[in-house]
């Protein structure tokens, strides 16, 4: 693999992840729709949503902070940086020294520290309220991730991403028990992390119910439209992270694999859509203090996770 | 004064259903709402009228009380004098009186004095504090000035107020909602209302007696029929019109309908707060295959002017077949709705427990309709004061004892199915004839009143007829003013998360309150 090959192709992932990460959204959406007897907007609405906003002029309140200004742009990078990261098609890219998975869980922390910042930042009742609920749910979050990652790391004796991927990728589809509890409790973390239901209803209009879309009701234009892009973006990252972790086969080892690896990615997203819109659709949102016995069975399944790894030695 | 002596001042001005008018002294208003209170009576409405160019008028200025006592219903006049426009203050015996001694106070400039709190409640700044809207001699031009409105304020460490409203994130009626919490949990709600007041009872005053039955059916457009219905008992009442039987089944019929319909749209929209997006999805699915059926029988989706003075507009005559039929559809698609909810248990964890309303705060409140059945107090005018035809219907009143979010939706399933029924009754049984008796054009001076069970509750219109079938004065009572406050209290010691799911389940309405 020539390095200036590597470097092309980390950029044209990192591209391909912003550029696709709104249709993922959009299909996912689209699905939820179908089940839902409607037709659906389309798997496009994201785009639309985010020309739309970009098309209009920014209001901001009079007391907005520089904070409240650039924070849109930190977690538009932020969340970028992360997709980098991830290993989607090839584990080893001119980034994979850097892909570690504790970094991982800090660059979407330094993400969230700043969102519940801008959140507060213009002193609304929503804004506070959002951030204080989106930092209960992520204190509860991030422990749990940290073990699925350590569960998973158990196996590689690496906490670097390529290295774990290149492990469980290969040789392919040998059953790792531990991993088991480790995708159940990913998949918890995964949908708090990214406001889905049961924890967070990406779709409500009530303001007093929301997590995420409470500490963003102050932005408009191209503020809004950049978080609503790093969303889309670290639902896909997460999806990523899902994939390589637990369902790497075919991604590719060496450069011939890849259009195989490309075929089996777009087919595992798409998969996955099917999937997250039917759980979804199932769901009820849950009571907001059950949350933290959510989380708490989320970290119980990693630690279990970690426990059968040891018991059992795989 | 014993309730005997009460009762001895009351003249009967109808037999069935029962209603009975007296005229009392300022002085005697407190010991007859005392006698009232303790022999099981409840206050339905209070208003205020000015009777200053009114002819036989027994006094200036008439402070209305509307009250339910056994199986009558009774409307008081308490004399207030010109030259001391107030009244002694009731919010202590009839808690419910609270805020509509504050609108009374708005609209009509009767003061209640000894009230705990005398600020405005309909007015916001569109007229001053000295101009009274409904007062006869009210010019309507002033200057416009906002006057502060002091909410209660809750004191103490980590207590945060989260004011909410009056735009809201959705596309919902005007309220605003001010918390008082501590982290999620509610200590304090203190709501704030009239942002929809629209002078509708001022209106009234410049319309004929037709012409006010089309603004009684946009008092709240989810209640047409039944303000409609009201209405139009209360022009019958007053004229002396009795209308024909066959109206008053297919009245019945289109009130059913309205009933059915909002409890399917609440249904999806209660668990669509919950998250649950399917339920929003069949349950609009439902309502829109009735609204459709609605538009085909009436000519109007949601029955509006449906219901006239002297009878119904329209005969859907043949298309009735289809009702036996539709109510089986929804009966079967019902059922198969309703096991879903019931087996769910993330949308039952939601429902269960969520904005409780006991039974014993709610009958202090004067809790009606739905959420007072859903509070166990079995109380619907169809089945305790029934008019035809619901005198031969044999109503079984849906009650729940828990009166929390999952007792309002049990019994909006019950209610629906029992309206599934008379649907079917009333398709079957519907006597043949005329549906309209015309209403004599020039009747002379006269009161009449209508109350009639919406799909929210008790729905009272009271009117004044003046010289040739002038509107002299009409005030329409929804029964959100009764149901408002009790909603302050059932989201207590709740989380503020979990309060729109409970206001959704008390679904109360802002224009019918707001007028």
């Amino acid at each position: 693999m020539s390095k200036l090959m590597g470097i092309l192709f980390q950029l044209f992932q990192s591209l391909l992840v912003i550029a696709f990460a709104p249709l993922w959204l959009g299909w996912i959406n689209q699905c939820r729709a179908w089940l839902l007897n409607a037709k659906g907007a389309g798997v496009f609405q994201p785009y639309r949503q985010l020309r739309k906003l970009f098309s209009k002029d920014a209001v901001l309140a009079e007391n907005a902070s520089p904070v409240f200004r650039t924070a849109p742009y930190v977690i538009f990078g932020s969340m970028w940086l992360a997709a980098a990261m991830v290993p989607i098609f090839v584990p080893d890219l001119p980034y994979a020294p850097a892909a570690d998975v504790i970094a991982l869980t800090g660059v979407f922390a330094v993400a969230r520290v700043f969102l519940a910042l801008a959140a507060m930042d213009v002193g609304t009742a929503f804004g506070g309220l959002g951030a204080r609920r989106e930092m209960f749910v992520g204190f509860l979050a991030e422990p749990a991730l940290l073990m699925v990652f350590f569960a998973a790391s158990l196996i590689s004796q690496s906490t670097s991403l390529s290295t774990i991927v290149k492990t469980l990728a290969h040789p392919p589809f040998v059953f790792h028990p531990s991993l088991a509890f480790a995708a159940a409790a990913f998949l918890m973390v995964f949908l708090a992390e990214n406001a889905r239901l049961p924890v967070d209803n990406p779709r409500t209009h009530l303001e007093l119910t929301m997590i995420h879309e409470a500490m963003v009701l102050e932005y408009s234009a191209r503020h809004l439209a950049l978080i609503e892009w790093a969303s889309s973006i670290k639902l896909f990252t997460y999806t990523a992270l899902g994939i390589a972790l637990f369902f790497p086969y075919g991604i590719a080892l060496t450069w011939k694999g890849l259009p195989i690896a490309f075929l089996a990615l777009v087919l595992k997203f798409f998969l996955a859509g099917v999937f997250l819109a039917v759980f979804e659709t199932l769901c009820a949102k849950m009571r907001l203090f059950r949350v933290p016995e959510f989380m708490g069975m989320a970290f119980l399944l990693a630690v279990l996770s970690m426990f059968t790894h040891v018991l059992l030695g795989s | 004064m014993d309730l005997a002596g009460f009762t001895a001042m009351l003249q009967t001005i109808s037999k069935a259903p029962k209603a009975a008018y007296g005229v009392f002294e300022v002085s005697k208003l407190r010991p007859a709402c005392s006698i009232l209170q303790s022999a099981g009576g409840r206050l339905i409405a209070l208003w205020g009228s000015d009777e200053r160019e009114s002819l036989d008028a027994p006094c200036p200025f008439a402070l209305h009380l509307a009250f339910a006592l056994g199986p009558t219903l009774g409307l008081v006049w308490i004399a207030i004098p010109l030259e001391a426009p107030e009244y002694p203050s009731i919010h202590d015996i009839f808690p419910a009186a609270s805020r509509m001694q504050r609108a009374a106070f708005d609209l009509s400039g009767l003061s209640a004095i000894n009230s705990p709190d005398a600020r405005k409640w309909l007015r916001h700044g569109a007229w001053p504090q000295e101009a009274f809207p409904l007062q006869k001699r009210f010019s309507g031009s002033f200057p416009i000035e906002a006057d502060d409105y002091p909410f209660v304020t809750v004191e103490g460490d980590g207590v945060s107020e989260i004011p909410v409203g009056p735009v809201h994130a959705g596309t919902i009626e005007p309220g605003h909602f001010r918390f008082s919490v501590v982290g999620e949990k509610v200590l304090r709600l203190e709501e704030r209302l009239g942002y929809t007041h629209k002078g509708i009872e001022k209106r009234f005053e410049s319309l004929g007696m037709m012409d006010g039955a089309r603004l009684a059916g946009r008092i709240s457009g989810d209640s047409t029929v039944a303000y409609a219905w009201a209405y139009a008992m209360a022009i019958e009442r007053a004229t002396g019109t009795t209308p024909p039987q066959r109206a008053l089944w297919l009245r019945a019929l289109w009130l059913e309908r309205e009933r059915a319909m909002n409890h399917l749209g609440d249904l999806g929209a209660i668990a669509n707060d919950a998250g649950f997006a399917f339920g929003l999805a069949q349950f609009s699915r439902l309502k829109e295959d009735l609204l459709r059926e609605n538009f085909a029988m009436s000519g109007h989706r949601y029955l509006m002017d449906a219901v006239v003075p002297g009878g119904v507009a329209g005969d859907p005559g043949d298309r009735l077949v289809h009702v036996v039929d539709e109510a089986q559809r929804f009966e079967a698609e019902l059922d198969e709705l309703k096991a879903i909810y019931d087996d769910h248990a993330g949308l039952q964890d939601r429902f269960r427990g969520a904005g409780r309303l006991s039974p014993s705060l709610a009958a202090r409140l004067g809790v009606v309709g739905l959420a007072a059945r859903a509070s166990g107090k079995a109380m619907d005018l169809r089945a305790d004061f029934p008019s035809s035809p619901y005198d031969q219907l044999d109503l079984k009143i849906a009650t729940a004892a828990e009166g929390d979010v999952a007792a309002r939706v049990a019994v909006r399933f019950a209610e629906i199915q029992e309206s599934l029924r008379l649907w079917r009754i009333i398709a079957q049984r519907i006597p043949s004839g005329s549906v309209l008796e015309p209403i004599p054009p020039d009747p002379p001076p006269a009161l009449g009143v209508g109350w009639v069970e919406g799909w929210r509750g008790e729905v009272l219109i009271a009117l004044a007829l003046g010289n040739h079938g002038a509107l002299a004065r009409v005030h329409a009572h929804d029964p959100s003013w009764q149901n408002w406050p009790a909603l302050e209290h059932a989201v207590l010691d709740n989380i503020v998360p979990d309060f729109p799911l409970i206001n959704k389940s008390f679904n109360l309405s802002y224009s019918g309150h707001d007028l």
